[in-house]
C-alpha cells in the first residue's frame, strides 16, 4: 500500500540534517511520496523503518520472473481489475503439458512442434512459451528433453521434493518454476528453491489455505510464489482469481499479493473446452495457463485475445512504415496507400490478399491514427503521402506505372497529391476495406 | 479468520427486456458478468446464430458453409436449422438489400422475414446492411407488415433512428442501437430513442463489435465501462442489455478462412474458427454481453455448455464437443 507524505515523515528520523538534499524532513517525505527521491539518501533513518517503508513501496502483486531467454515472462505485477484504469502489463503466459512418462523421443517431437507455433503480428512475435513437465521418477531427464530440444521455458510438476531438486539441477540457469508446495511439502520445497533461486508455485486446498502457504514459504526464504487456489471447475477458477485480485488491490492484503497458475487441462479433457476456460483466465487475471496439449487451432485464438487483453488502451498499436507486397505482385500491380494503425493495416492487407489481386500496399506513418482521424489530424495530408510515395517509400524502383490508390475517407487529398506527384494518377478507392475486392478486380493501372 | 472476498456495491442494474412474442428475456444484471458472489443475475446471456437471406456463394467461409448445408438460399429452412443446432434467436441478416451487391428492395426483405417467421417459433432479430438509406426503406416496412410480433430491428444509428424508430415504436417492436465503439455516443443514441418515446426496455445496445485481433480490445474496454456506468452510477440512459455480432466478424478474417495445408502452424481449419469465435464469445461474457450472436453452430454449443458451468458451477464435461486434430508441422 502506498503510504502517504505524512505517513512516510512519522518513520523518518525527524533531524532536520538535509543530508538528503532536501531542506526539511518533511520535504524530503513528500518527495519518497511520490517517487522523486529514494530512501537510501537518508543516513539516519532506523532499520525498522527501513523495512516499514520499503514492504509499504513494494507493489500490491509481486512480480516474479519465470524462465529463460526468449520464453521468459513475469507473473504477477497488476495493478488494476479493469484494462481501461491503466492497462494489464504481464501477458498470460500459455503452456502445454508433458508427462514424464513420455519417452525423450515423444518429448523431443512435441516440444519442436510446439516451438513452431509462432506468429508474427504488428511486430511482435506471438508464441506460446512454456511446457510444464509433470511426473516424478523421470522429472529431472524429461525437463532436460524439453529445454535441449526448444527455447520453451519450463514450470515443474512433481509434490517429491526429491524429484524437483534433481530436475531444477538438470535445468539450472534457466529458471524454471517448481511445485506444488502444498502444506505436506512447502519446507522441502522452499529448501530447493532457496538453494537453486527459483521460484515455487503454491498449491492451496482453499482461499485460507493459501494464506498459510504463502506465509510459510515467506519464513522458509522464498519470496517468489505463485498461486494455485486449487480450484478445478471453471466457476470456482474464475471467482477464485477475482478474490485474489480484489484481496491484493482492495483489500490490499499481502498474503494474496501474488500471480497465479491456472489449469484448464484439468478441469476438462476437452481441448476445445480448455480454450474456453482458458479465455476466461486471460481475460480474468491468470497469470499462467496449462493446457494438455499445444496446436495452431488451439493457442493462435488465445494469443490473439491475449494480444487484445494485454494491449496498452492508453498506445495505438503500429504498423511499420514501409512497403507491403501482397499476392506476389510485379511492375504493373496495383498501388495502394494507407495509414499505419495497426486495425487499418490488417483489414486492408487482408481484404487485398482476400482479393486474390497482386498488389503493394504502402504503410504511412500517421502516428498510429486510422484513416478519418489522420486525415482530419493533418497526418496523411496529400504534399506529406506524396512526397512518402515519391522519396521515402522506395515504391518507384518497383512498378512500371504511376497510378497509386488512397482510401475513400481521405478522398480530399487527391489533388495535392497530384501536384505532389506529377504526371501520376491518383484513384480513390473505396471507403470501406469490405469494398476493395470488387474495387481491385475492376481498377487499371495507367 | 477465513478469508473473505471484497465485494462491490451496485446502485443499478441492466433493464429486463423482453424479446419476440415468446417474451424470452435478457438482462436484468445486477452485477458484473458471473460476480454472483455479489448481485444477481437472472437471466444467462442468450445466444443466436445468424442466418442469411439468400444463398452466401462462393465468398462465405467453407465451415460455415459445410455445416448449414442443404439449407443455404432458403431463409426458412436455414433458421429451422439454426434452431435444430440450439440457437435462442434467429438472427436473419438481410444481405440481399446491399445497394453494393444485389440492392433487392423492401418487398424481398419482407418476404424473407416472412419464411423465417413462418419456420420457427424463436425471436427474430432482422438486421439490415448499416447503409443509412437502405435500412429505413427494408427495416420500416418489415415494422410495419409485422406489428406487434416484437421483432429485433437494427442496426439504427444516429443518421436514421428517427424513421426506423418511429416505425419500431408504432408497431410494438425492440431496437438495436448502433454507435462507434465509444460509451458516450451510446448513450446519446439511447438519449435520442427514448426521446421519440421508445421505452428503455425496447432498446439493446449494440457497440459495433470488432473482431478477435482485428480492434476486439476497443470494443471490450467500452463494454466495461458502459456496465460500470449502467451498474455502479446506475446511469439509466446505458442499463440497455448489449449485443454483439460477433461470428461475422470472425469469419471474415483471413486467419478463419485459410486451409489447413496452406498454413498448418495455424492448425485444422474448422477447429481454428470455431475456437476463434468461442474465445471471443468468453472474452464478451465477460465484458457484460447479453445477447451473442455468432455463426457456427459447434462455437455455439461449446458456448452455451462454458455458460452453464460458469453460471451454475459443477464440472465442464465433454458433450461430443469438436475434437481438435493435432496438426503436425513439417
Amino acid at each position: 500500500m502506498a503510504l502517504t507524505g505524512i505517513q512516510i515523515f512519522k518513520l523518518l528520523p525527524g533531524t532536520n540534517c538535509k543530508k538528503c538534499g532536501s531542506p526539511t524532513c518533511l520535504a524530503f517525505a513528500m518527495n519518497l511520496a511520490s517517487g522523486k527521491a529514494e530512501l537510501e539518501k537518508c543516513p539516519d533513518v532506523s532499520d525498522e523503518s527501513r523495512e516499514k517503508l520499503s514492504a509499504a513501496s513494494a507493489p500490491p502483486i509481486r512480480p516474479v520472473t519465470v524462465g529463460y531467454g526468449d520464453t521468459a515472462f513475469k507473473v504477477g505485477g497488476e495493478t488494476v481489475q479493469y484494462r481501461h484504469e491503466k492497462t494489464f502489463f504481464n501477458p498470460t503466459a500459455i503452456g502445454g503439458l508433458i508427462e514424464d512418462t513420455l519417452s525423450p523421443g515423444d518429448i523431443a517431437a512435441k516440444v519442436k512442434r510446439w516451438q513452431a507455433l509462432q506468429y508474427n503480428r504488428v511486430g511482435l512475435n506471438l508464441r506460446p512459451e512454456l511446457a510444464i513437465v509433470k511426473g516424478g521418477a523421470n522429472l529431472a531427464a524429461a525437463a532436460k528433453a524439453v529445454v535441449d530440444n526448444s527455447d520453451l521455458s519450463v514450470i515443474l510438476y512433481s509434490e517429491d521434493a526429491g524429484a524437483l531438486k534433481a530436475a531444477t539441477e538438470a535445468l539450472a540457469g534457466k529458471n524454471p518454476l517448481i511445485g506444488p508446495a502444498t502444506v505436506a511439502n512447502y519446507k522441502d520445497v522452499a529448501a530447493v528453491a532457496v538453494a537453486a533461486k527459483v521460484p515455487v508455485w503454491l498449491k492451496a486446498k482453499d482461499l485460507d489455505e493459501v494464506a498459510v502457504l504463502t506465509k510459510g514459504l515467506n519464513e522458509a526464504g522464498v519470496k517468489d510464489l505463485v498461486i494455485d487456489t486449487g480450484a478445478r471447475t471453471p466457476k470456482k477458477v474464475v471467482q477464485d482469481s477475482v478474490a485474489l485480485r480484489r484481496a491484493a488491490l482492495v483489500a490490499q492484503n499481502r498474503d494474496y499479493g501474488y500471480g497465479t497458475i491456472t489449469f484448464p487441462n484439468e478441469i476438462t479433457d476437452s481441448l476445445a473446452l480448455q480454450v474456453a476456460v482458458a479465455a476466461s483466465l486471460v481475460a480474468k487475471y491468470a497469470g499462467i495457463v496449462v493446457l494438455s496439449d499445444l496446436d495452431g487451432a488451439v493457442v493462435f485464438p488465445l494469443l490473439l485475445q491475449r494480444l487484445n487483453i494485454f494491449t496498452d488502451p492508453q498506445r495505438p498499436m503500429t504498423q511499420t512504415e514501409g512497403i507491403y507486397p501482397i499476392n506476389d505482385p510485379d511492375e504493373n500491380s496495383p498501388v495502394l496507400v494507407t495509414t499505419n494503425f495497426s486495425l487499418t493495416y490488417f483489414i486492408v492487407s487482408g481484404e487485398v490478399e482476400a482479393s486474390r489481386v497482386p498488389s503493394w500496399l504502402l504503410i504511412k506513418d500517421s502516428e498510429g491514427l486510422s484513416v478519418l482521424t489522420a486525415w482530419a489530424a493533418g497526418k496523411f495530408s496529400g504534399d506529406d503521402v506524396g512526397q512518402f510515395i515519391l522519396k521515402r517509400s522506395g515504391i518507384v524502383d518497383k512498378i512500371k506505372h504511376k497510378s497509386v490508390i488512397i482510401p475513400g475517407y481521405a478522398a480530399a487529398i487527391s489533388g495535392d497529391m497530384e501536384e505532389e506527384l506529377p504526371g501520376w494518377k491518383v484513384a480513390i478507392g473505396p471507403r470501406e476495406a469490405a469494398h476493395l475486392t470488387k474495387f481491385l478486380k475492376e481498377f487499371k493501372v495507367e | 479468520m477465513a478469508f473473505q472476498v471484497s465485494t462491490i456495491k451496485y446502485s443499478g442494474k441492466i433493464n429486463v427486456t423482453p424479446l419476440g412474442a415468446q417474451k424470452i428475456e435478457l438482462g436484468g444484471q445486477a452485477a458484473f458478468p458471473f460476480y454472483d458472489f455479489e448481485g444477481s443475475l437472472p437471466h444467462k446471456t442468450k445466444l443466436a446464430l445468424q442466418i442469411w437471406d439468400i444463398d452466401p456463394g462462393e465468398g462465405y467461409s467453407a465451415p460455415l458453409a459445410e455445416a448449414y448445408k442443404g439449407a443455404l438460399g432458403d431463409p426458412g429452412t436455414w433458421a429451422k436449422k439454426a434452431v435444430e443446432y440450439g440457437a435462442d434467436i434467429v438472427c436473419l441478416c438481410l444481405k440481399s438489400t446491399d445497394p453494393n451487391d444485389q440492392n433487392a428492395g423492401a418487398a424481398e426483405a419482407v418476404a424473407a422475414t416472412q419464411k423465417v417467421l413462418d419456420a420457427v417459433d424463436v425471436p427474430v432479430i432482422v438486421f439490415g446492411v448499416d447503409n443509412k438509406d437502405k435500412d429505413i426503406e427494408t427495416l420500416s416496412a418489415i415494422c410495419e407488415k409485422f406489428a406487434g410480433k416484437n421483432l429485433i430491428v437494427g442496426p439504427i444509428t444516429d443518421k436514421n433512428y428517427k424513421q426506423i424508430g418511429a416505425q419500431a415504436l408504432a408497431y410494438g417492436h425492440t431496437v438495436i442501437a448502433r454507435s462507434p465503439i465509444d460509451v458516450n455516443l451510446a448513450k446519446q443514441l439511447n438519449i435520442l430513442l427514448m426521446d421519440l418515446g421508445i421505452k428503455a426496455d425496447k432498446i439493446l445496445i449494440d457497440p459495433n463489435t470488432g473482431g478477435l485481433g482485428y480492434g476486439m480490445e476497443y470494443c471490450y474496454s467500452v463494454m466495461e465501462r458502459l456496465q460500470a456506468a449502467a451498474l455502479l452510477q446506475a446511469d439509466d440512459k446505458l442499463q440497455q442489455p448489449i449485443i454483439n455480432m460477433l461470428g461475422e466478424e470472425i469469419w471474415k478474417t483471413k486467419e478463419a478462412n485459410q486451409k489447413t495445408e496452406d498454413v498448418p502452424t495455424l492448425g485444422d481449419q474448422v477447429s481454428r474458427g470455431v475456437l476463434m469465435e468461442v474465445t471471443e464469445a468468453v472474452s464478451l461474457l465477460f465484458a457484460g454481453t447479453s445477447l451473442l450472436v455468432m455463426s457456427h453452430p459447434e462455437s455455439l454449443k461449446i458456448v452455451r455448455s462454458f455458460i452453464d458451468k460458469e453460471t451454475d458451477g459443477g464440472d465442464l464435461k465433454d458433450e461430443g464437443f469438436i475434437k481438435v486434430p493435432i496438426t503436425p508441422i513439417a
